[in-house]
């Protein structure tokens, strides 16, 4: 594959043949980099599942790969210690805080990105200063509000988690609103749609790009907390605790039942990564959004 | 007739802003007040409000041995992983930026960590660098870095100096696809005539790196550096599921002693949880001023 697609004056390349032959190897050469790089990546994930495959009895052995592969580990992880319960919690908390963020961030983008009013800049700034506020900072102010009130973890974890990504759902969800051109909207209210046909049928579907992105986002960082988790469902029995919190269970004081803790890994694992493979190209856009054009 | 048409135009907004409005304020600005007001309160250890502790807790706190050493230990791991994780970032995104047969997979592979839960991350490291039979001490005894599985110099998390450094490691790593990901964007939105003229001009390629693409790429930079900045800061799962802090403080930043002095008194802790917060706020403050955010909003 040649480096430059477009057929550029290059001025040097003129002088002699010489660049021709080098360009192919370069490009090899970038690929395997690359490819190293890939794999650098992918080698702590890829021992995750060597791990959840290793039978016990060759847990205590020094080699990389053990001598035997099992799936023991994935079958008996839905008996007892109730991973299904915790996988069940875990969705609850991030769809449930998926349709807050949709419900809430929709209308808030559309305003702000249709119409200029008295205060527009200021609900804007606190949208942005609420994406440089993590859980962390006021983790003790959150535990008290929610247990204070009495309300349910899963409940609590709904809310947080939704209030948290509320921000990434606002900006991105503002930029896509942005760049559809109004005339588009009112063209088609001319045609017989009303104002909210109009934006059901011709907006809402030319932002669905930025909704999806929105929406697995938000489930894939809500699937994934955990200090507040921890915090809020601590002394819950463990098929009523989110999955991150669950999955501490397989570390006991003195040892750690790695094969099922890994094996409980990657079934947290897998499917996120996959969602996120879908939301990859447009999710920088929208952490950054609020900053650069 | 015509005022109160107008006044109802003028609080349309409300109605379609109002949710998120009300979500910040539950989820962001009432956990702040509560936090605030829990500082400054005896607070018994079933969580109930004993009595006004005036400012008492932060007395405790400035005198706990350990305070100093865990800011100044925060202080520096903010500033080493985000200063490595944006240099590795700024080589990353080149090599990326290429094109070559596969890039679209190699890049899949890249955003693992990103997407996978950092608690998860932090778990195979643990396990990885297990001094008996932990993968990485395998690997290393092998090419005879360790020279005895299961001695003190393989158990790298039970010494304070190597475990942050293995720590620190993680954090890079788990750091480098977001940050890798935004300067790649800040690079493809470079237009290619730029490279053109500098290769007239006779610039060499680590020329025309170091005078075009770097400055231009200085908005990439700035935001990606705050955000990790702040995700930094506030990280917690690696160093909780590593060390928990240990042995005693010795690998705590602020966020987990916050976690760990909850457990003893929470009075104490949202002291310290004030603390985190008004530092979270002067980076803020630094992150609105030095990016733009405001012409992006009144355009």
């Amino acid at each position: 594959m040649i480096t430059t697609t477009k057929p550029a004056p290059r001025v040097r390349a003129a002088a002699s043949a010489a660049p021709r032959v080098r360009r192919p190897l370069r490009t090899w050469i970038v690929a395997v980099a690359a490819y190293l790089v890939a794999i650098i990546f992918l080698l702590p994930y890829l021992e995750m599942l060597i791990m959840a495959g290793r039978p016990n009895d060759e847990l205590g052995d020094p080699t990389i790969l053990p001598k035997h592969f099992t799936f023991s580990n994935f079958t008996t992880l839905w008996s007892g210690s109730g991973l299904g319960g915790s996988i069940g919690t875990s969705l609850q908390i991030a769809a449930g805080a998926t349709v807050i963020v949709l419900l809430v961030a929709l209308p808030a983008a559309y305003c702000t990105a249709r119409r200029r009013f008295r205060g527009r800049t200021a609900f804007l700034l606190l949208v942005l200063a609420t994406q440089m506020f993590q859980p962390a900072a006021m983790l003790v102010g959150i535990q008290r509000e929610f247990s204070n009130f009495g309300i349910p973890p899963t409940l609590s974890l709904i809310v947080i988690n939704a209030g948290f990504n509320l921000a990434f759902a606002v900006w991105i969800l503002n930029a896509f609103f942005s760049s559809i051109p109004v005339e588009l909207e009112e063209a088609s209210m001319v045609d017989g749609l009303g104002r909210v046909g109009a934006l059901l049928r011709i907006t809402l579907p030319l932002a669905a790009p930025g909704i999806v992105t929105a929406l697995i986002f938000t489930f894939i960082s809500a699937w994934n907390e955990f200090l507040v988790a921890l915090t809020l469902s601590l002394g819950q029995q463990p098929s009523q605790q989110p999955l991150t919190v669950a999955i501490n269970q397989y570390i006991g004081e003195y040892s750690v039942d790695w094969g099922h803790l890994f094996a409980a890994g990657l079934v947290a694992t897998v499917p996120v990564i996959i969602l996120f493979a879908f939301i990859e190209r447009r999710v920088v856009s929208g952490l950054t959004a609020g900053a650069v054009k | 007739m015509m005022t109160a048409m107008l006044a109802i135009r003028r609080l349309a907004p409300l109605l379609w802003l109002g949710p998120a409005i009300a979500l910040i304020g539950v989820v962001v600005l009432w956990p702040v007040v509560v936090m605030v007001q829990s500082s400054f309160q005896r607070i018994g250890g079933e969580g109930f409000v004993v009595g006004y502790n005036g400012t008492a807790n932060y007395d405790n706190l400035f005198h706990e041995p350990d305070f100093v050493s865990v800011l100044l230990r925060t202080l520096v791991w903010v500033v080493v992983i985000v200063a490595v994780t944006v240099l590795i970032s700024l080589g990353l995104a080149q090599l990326f930026h290429q094109r070559f047969p596969g890039r679209r997979v190699t890049r899949w592979a890249l955003i693992i960590p990103w997407a996978a839960s950092v608690m998860m991350t932090a778990l195979i490291f643990k396990w990885a660098l297990d001094p008996n039979v932990g993968a990485i001490n395998v690997i290393l005894h092998h090419i005879g870095v360790v020279k005895q599985l299961g001695s003190d110099q393989a158990d790298w998390l039970g010494n304070p100096g190597s475990a942050l450094a293995w720590m620190m490691g993680v954090a890079i790593f788990v750091s480098l696809p977001f940050t890798t990901y935004a300067i790649l964007s800040g690079l493809q939105g470079i237009p290619a005539d730029v490279y053109e003229a500098a290769s007239i001009d006779g610039a060499t390629s680590w020329r025309s790196y170091l005078a075009v693409t770097l400055p231009l790429l200085r908005p990439a930079i700035l935001v990606a550096t705050l955000i990790n900045v702040i995700n930094v800061f506030n990280s917690f799962p690696i160093i909780w599921e590593m060390t928990r802090g240990g042995p005693g403080y010795e690998t705590a930043t602020s966020t987990i002693y916050m976690v760990e002095l909850k457990q003893g008194d929470v009075g104490q802790s949202a002291s310290m949880s004030v603390i985190n917060f008004l530092l979270v706020i002067v980076i803020v403050l630094v992150y609105l001023s030095t990016t733009r955010w405001k012409e992006q909003v009144d355009q």
